[in-house]
């Protein structure tokens, strides 16, 4: 009878483990069917002249030129929306915490970052768009900009507040003890504490602002140039990749996937680096 | 008897549910005043109506006057900063502020913009960390992580980093019942080296500790204070029949 029970159980966690092992797999799998595909598509066409030139005439024909409009313009407006998106949500999250809590209004703040979150990046873009419209204003930098930091924003003040919300309040009591002033706490101990998260999720948001394309496809158009004003049009790589997938030429499908393989590495650069900010910011602080 | 702290009248409830009734206690000034009673009688929130944290929970009300040097401590143009600043907190557990061992102390001078430069800082340092008993163990790595230290070093850390803020009194909730007996014997010592200086309140559990370190003793149960007195009194000869109860471990 007991053995009986013994071995139920592990079965039971034979077959656990094996489904875990199974998903595990199939994420890895597909991540490196992922990485396999851009690398091979892609490492051929992959050569200096795509990232140091602009497209010239033909290029979607399969003539010479590069994708170096579309990396300037996604740095530009991934760096510039992730900036301002930074700039707005490192108050509202602390706003968030040190203020509103766990207060109704608190509630109802995160409720609606949560919806913002969840509305598809289509739908900014034609939110942006119609304002811009209104405004008279013609798809730019500017714009794609601004759409990148609204697309942003809830991913990062959601971050930051749910990296705000493991602060262990006796270390705000502790700082609260030695007659800090509420600021004080904030911007010296919880700021701290924080960084190694705050990190995290700015890199999130880069990630997803970066890798967007429906968001800028209306508001910063795209151009075979690289933007000189915050006015201009600006290319951008998942609408290069985009673009260029879309033509019938083998040659030019192949530069998609090489562009594919730029924003790839791209990401993967800054993902690494900020794991390694995040680590040397993180030296200091109670784990 | 010099008085530090008086209490007149106060009373605390946590929403509707009463935790102080009506007290009326003193501290003497340069003394260690033991606060004793079973658990959940209200020891630690008299100990934080007597730097404001008892407003730190939502819903915690308060009546009656906490008069530090004669002044209420609870009048409307009271800079609650300054309180803290003056009566300082040891707490159950060290918590070092997420710097190097030396931001640490100098934090709290710091904010409050007390030393004019860079060699001020430097040598008040050195010196509440020696008070503290860790300078020898700490000066070598003095930028690192406060966190790399152990829990009793911590502990002695919180306490440098307490007194570096000049505070008149000093208040402990249990400051050693994390540690290990070798480091609770430290802070102990410490403590007592200290008390001709500061006016110490150390909440504690254990009757051992209450007798090694109490000079003035307040007895505490369901949110009263039982008695009240020199710790020689209260230890060989209680007035209140709760007290004896509790002195020889009936409850
Ligand atoms: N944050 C709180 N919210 C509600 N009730 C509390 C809170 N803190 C303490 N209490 C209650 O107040 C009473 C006194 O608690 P406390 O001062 O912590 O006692 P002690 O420190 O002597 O163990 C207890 O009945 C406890 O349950
Ligand atoms: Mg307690």
């Amino acid at each position: 009878m007991k053995m009986n029970r013994f071995h139920r159980r592990h079965i039971t966690e034979s077959i656990a483990k094996g489904a875990m092992l199974l998903s595990f797999l199939i994420m890895a799998g597909s991540l490196g069917l992922i990485l396999w595909t851009v690398l091979y598509k892609g490492l051929p066409a992959l050569t200096w002249e795509m990232i140091s030139q602009t497209p010239k005439g033909g290029f979607y024909l399969g003539k010479e030129g590069g994708i170096l409009n579309a990396i300037i313009g996604s740095l530009y407006l991934a760096s510039g929306g992730t900036l301002i998106a930074l700039a707005l949500s490192l108050p509202m999250a602390l706003y968030l915490e040190t203020y509103l809590g766990k207060s109704s209004w608190g509630r109802w703040v995160r409720l609606s970052l949560d919806v913002l979150w969840g509305i598809p990046s289509i739908v900014y873009g034609a939110f942006g768009f119609t304002l811009m419209l209104a405004l008279g204003m013609r798809a730019s930098l500017l714009g794609g900009i601004i759409v990148l930091a609204l697309l942003e924003l809830p991913i990062m003040v959601r971050a930051m507040d749910e990296v705000i919300r493991r602060m262990p309040v006796d270390l705000e009591h502790a700082a609260l003890a030695l007659g800090s002033t509420k600021l004080e706490v904030a911007t010296r101990i919880v700021l701290r504490q924080m960084l190694p998260g705050i990190v995290t999720a700015v890199l999130l948001a880069f990630g997803r602002g970066i890798g967007d394309a429906a968001s800028v496809l209306f508001t910063a158009g795209y151009t075979d140039n690289i933007p000189g004003s915050l006015l201009r049009p600006a290319a951008s790589l998942p609408l290069a990749v985009f673009f260029q997938l879309g033509t019938p030429f083998p040659e030019v499908q192949a530069r998609a996937y090489a562009s594919a393989l730029i924003l790839t590495i791209i990401v993967l650069a800054i993902s690494l680096g900020s794991r390694w900010l995040a680590a040397k910011a993180g030296k200091f602080t109670l784990k | 008897m010099n008085t530090h702290i008086q209490v007149n009248n106060l009373n605390a409830w946590y929403g509707k549910q009463p935790a102080l009734k009506e007290i009326n206690i003193e501290i003497p000034k340069n003394q260690i005043t033991v606060i004793m009673g079973p658990s959940g009688c209200g020891k630690t929130t008299l100990l934080k109506t007597f730097n404001r944290f008892l407003e730190l929970n939502d819903g915690a009300k308060i009546t009656g006057e906490v008069l530090v040097n004669g002044q209420d401590i609870y009048q409307p143009d009271v800079d609650v900063t300054e309180v803290r600043k003056r009566i300082g907190l040891l707490a159950q557990r060290p918590y070092p502020l997420p710097m190097s061992i030396y931001d640490n102390v100098a934090y709290g001078m710091n904010i409050h913009r007390m030393k004019k430069d860079r060699l001020g800082y430097k040598a008040s340092v050195k010196h509440y960390l020696e008070l503290a008993g860790l300078w020898d163990e700490v000066q070598k790595r003095l930028h690192e992580p406060a966190t790399g230290l152990s829990i009793g070093q911590q502990q002695r850390l919180c306490l440098a980093r307490g007194l570096a803020v000049e505070p008149e009194v000093i208040l402990g909730d249990e400051p050693t019942s994390a540690l290990d007996p070798i480091s609770s014997q430290h802070i102990e010592k410490k403590l007592l080296e200290l008390k001709s200086q500061y006016t110490t309140v150390i909440v504690t559990h254990t009757l051992r500790q209450a007798k090694r370190l109490a000079d003035h003793v307040i007895f505490m149960y369901m949110g009263e204070v039982v008695e009240a007195g020199p710790a020689r009194n209260v230890f060989t000869n209680p007035q209140q029949e709760r007290t004896r109860q509790y002195l020889e471990g009936l409850f």
